[in-house]
């Protein structure tokens, strides 16, 4: 649970919500990071590292740089989410079809 | 019944359709009316919805409390903006989780179809932080082991 606390933690803070929608749309560096926003490097980088601790990014060594990418839970998230939202809306909507037969039930009882 | 259709509409939009054996009245009321809507609003199995709020007019409020019986629970809050009775709704919704998610714009419309109706639901797709900061909730906590949970890919 220690791992969720740090995920909801690292995602309350909007600048790492920007951060993580920006890694969304693919890989990039500190330096390209930084760029939108009116902050330091190394502000930038105390983001990064808790998004890292928090297991939403991870980074690779390139030469001098260490560009940051999502972690696979971040890139699967879109396809996980859409599949949580059908399976939920699929049960919900099986049980509405009931609810459903109920009303057209009582109905018809009331007419009799 | 036919199946329930899925699909996303651009990076901005999810659209749902189902059909329902029953009027377009009946299934609008379904949406509206507390006592049917906490009957079948719940999700994955396991959870129920003890407080339902639905002022059905617009500028209503809507409150929905879930919880799994287990101490994990969340809640969402939301404003009516246009009712058309029996034929839409329009509404704007968000997560508690416990910080609030961006608002939700969601147009339900309900169809005559035949004998039955056919509902067709247009939402907002969730930005990537607040889909992950929905998946790491409770929420998917009864949903099948198929679903790879946050926490095992930390």
């Amino acid at each position: 649970m220690d791992n969720l606390d740090a995920a909801f933690t690292a995602l309350a803070d909007p600048t790492r919500r920007a951060i993580l929608a920006r890694l969304a749309r693919g890989e990039a560096t500190v330096t390209q990071l930084a760029k939108p926003f009116a902050m330091t490097q190394p502000a930038i980088s105390q983001h990064l590292k808790v998004l890292e601790g928090a297991g939403l990014i991870v980074s690779r060594v390139d030469g001098t740089k260490r560009p940051r990418r999502l972690a696979r839970s971040g890139i699967e998230a879109l396809d996980q989410w859409l599949a949580m939202l059908r399976k939920g809306l699929e049960k919900s909507y099986d049980r509405l079809d009931e609810v459903l037969a109920a009303m057209e039930h009582k109905k018809k009882g009331e007419v009799q | 019944m036919s199946k329930m259709t899925l699909k996303t509409e651009g990076d901005k939009y999810v659209i749902v359709t189902r059909r329902f054996a029953a009027s377009p009245e009946a299934v609008y009321r379904a949406h509206i009316e507390p006592a049917l809507v906490q009957k079948w609003m719940l999700g994955p199995e396991g959870w129920t919805m003890p407080v339902c709020i639905n002022e059905g007019k617009p500028g209503g409020k809507i409150r929905y409390e879930w919880t799994n019986g287990k101490g994990q629970g969340f809640y969402l809050t939301g404003e009516f903006l246009e009712l058309q009775p029996y034929s839409r709704i329009v509404h704007v919704e968000r997560m508690h989780l416990p910080n609030p998610t961006p608002d939700n714009h969601v147009e339900t419309r309900f169809e005559p179809d035949g004998t039955g109706t056919l509902m067709t639901m247009r939402m907002t797709l969730p930005d990537a932080a607040t889909r992950a900061a929905m998946l790491s909730t409770g929420m998917e906590k009864g949903m099948e082991a198929s679903y790879v949970r946050l926490e095992t890919l930390l």
